[in-house]
């Protein structure tokens, strides 16, 4: 698929009320790698949606990495990275169309230690946290961490809260949790920084499965509560 | 039991099971691991008749010990240290021919950090998304050697090459490391650039596989705070708050958020792998990709 054609196409789709994006900024990373800088997270979301379709169609040098972040999708392993660089900043970027992939649904009990603390800094109770983060839909921008840990965006910028100021030594598996912009749930036991909320049995990461982790870059999510949200007597 | 294996009989301080790691998913957040000096690790492999991908033993600093339960070709690479079968002195380097039932014994490194000991047949383990490595930093692959633990060996791929001696590398006393500046050069002064290039670092204790921390004098930075996460090469030199530049190696994590001043390229990796703590360490400015005049080093 050459870009003229993705740009008439997504631009067609789209009835003109996006432009296309400019190519990215273009960052060295050694000798076989290149950093792709855009401006925002739905940007890096549409790069790497391009990037991946140039992959498919075989219109992409070989790379051995590509990998999204917050406002950057690094390429490693690229032959010839000026040439790629050359080209990347020519590239139009269309704008995302949101497919009608199926989102993964995640169960959670809404039962994390921090859902008071959550709660007070949203300025509702903790049965509307449980409302509202499983009433959002949220996205995989990238993943991180540890294997299968997704950073998942889609809460409004007045929902976003701090880390804790101490982290924990141990976060159970399966919790989920917020921290600045993201949501996240741990794949395994680990030390942690982020705000508990509740708690998943679903399986975040399988290395029997294809792909291992449940939560892949670009992924949709939904979280589902599982049960009400706790006894009565532990709410205030 | 009288399977294909070895029993361990000295796990020494860390040995791991590693091949050519599991490059390719990143974006899940699973760094790419395998052997740090990866030219060590094919050649071990070749000296017993091994494809390069087949899973030796990495061991840091003290070396381990093992009992066959079948007879194997060996050979210890990387790190050269004094190599015994049931106490008596065979080649570093070479390959050996060991009967069932004997005691390898892989020594102290007598300079270097990690030696690498191939079998015949390749270490055995189940695989993970395609690699038997050991990533220390998030779990994946076989666990480190315990004393006592049982290892399985591969079928042989056949009969050693013929070899008396074979050219390596060494060790380098002093690690001078190319770095091409990127992608975040910017967040430091000029005046934290000229010390990233003229500093005298020194190999830190706290190195590991994850990275190769530096002593020595902080980088000055332009601008305070975090970048958003981004995705993180093998070799970066990220720059924590303490402005000592961190080397990352194999198990580094996927992504981050401090400032990456450049990159060191690939084939110098392994000479970093094998700077022991206290090692001097020096930056060199390599030009950046497209740019004439590309220094090519290797060790193979």
């Amino acid at each position: 698929m050459t870009g003229g054609a993705t740009t008439a196409r997504a631009a067609g789709a789209d009835g003109g009320a996006e432009a296309p994006q400019p190519g990215p900024r273009v960052l060295p990373v050694g000798e076989h790698g290149l950093l792709l800088e855009v401006g925002s997270g739905e940007a890096v979301e549409a790069l790497h949606a391009e990037l991946l379709r140039r992959a498919a169609a075989r219109t992409l040098p070989a790379v051995r990495e590509i990998v999204p972040a917050a406002r950057t999708v690094l390429l490693d392993g690229v032959a010839d990275p000026a040439r790629l660089a050359a080209e990347l900043v020519t590239w139009e970027i269309p704008p995302l169309v949101r497919g009608d992939e199926e989102a993964v649904e995640v169960p959670v009990r809404y039962d994390g230690p921090d859902l008071a603390d959550v709660a007070g800094l949203w300025g509702v109770t903790p049965q509307e946290v449980a409302r509202i983060h499983s009433g959002t839909e949220f996205r995989v921008a990238f993943s991180g961490f540890a294997p299968g840990f997704g950073y998942l965006t889609g809460l409004p910028e007045r929902l976003h809260v701090p880390r804790r100021a101490t982290p924990r030594t141990r976060v159970p598996v399966g919790s989920v949790a917020l921290a600045g912009p993201y949501t996240g749930v741990y794949p395994r036991s680990s030390p942690g920084g982020w705000q508990l909320i509740g708690t998943t049995d679903a399986v975040l990461w399988d290395t029997a499965r294809d792909p291992a982790a449940l939560l892949t870059p670009g992924a949709r999510v939904r979280f589902v509560v599982a049960e009400p949200t706790g006894p009565e007597g532990r709410e205030q | 039991m009288t399977d294909s294996a070895f029993a361990v009989v000295r796990a020494g301080a860390l040995t791991t099971v590693q091949d050519l790691g599991r490059a390719g998913h990143a974006h899940l957040g699973v760094p790419r691991s395998g052997a740090l000096d990866e030219p060590a690790h094919r050649l071990a492999n070749r000296l017993v008749g091994n494809p390069e991908d087949a899973a030796t033993l990495e061991t840091t600093l003290t070396g381990c010990a093992v009992r066959l339960r079948r007879a194997a070709t060996v050979a210890v690479t990387g790190a050269p240290c004094p190599v015994t079968v049931d106490g008596r002195t065979v080649a570093w380097g070479a390959p050996v021919r060991l009967p069932d039932g004997t005691v390898l014994d892989v020594g102290p490194a007598t300079h270097g950090v990690r030696s690498y000991v191939a079998f015949g047949g390749g270490v055995d383990a189940e695989p993970v998304l395609g690699s038997r490595s050991t990533d220390v930093l998030s779990g994946l692959g076989p666990a480190p050697l315990a004393d006592g633990a049982v290892l399985r060996l591969g079928a042989s791929y056949g009969p050693a090459p013929a070899v008396d001696w074979v050219p390596y590398a060494g060790i380098v006393p002093e690690l001078v490391l190319p770095v091409v500046l990127g992608p975040r050069d910017d967040w430091f002064t000029a005046a934290g650039l000229r010390t990233l290039t003229t500093g005298r670092f020194r190999v830190a204790a706290a190195s590991n596989r994850i990275g190769l921390r530096t002593e020595g004098p902080a980088l000055e930075r332009a601008r305070d705070g975090e970048l958003p996460s981004e995705g993180m090469a093998l070799g970066a030199l990220q720059v924590p708050p303490d402005g000592r530049p961190v080397l990352f190696l194999a198990d580094h994590p996927t992504t981050g958020g401090y400032p990456v001043v450049g990159v060191v390229p690939e084939p110098y990796l392994a000479a970093a792998a094998q700077a022991a703590p206290g090692t001097p360490v020096r930056f060199a400015p390599l030009r950046r990709p497209g740019q004439a005049s590309r220094v090519r080093a290797g060790r193979r």
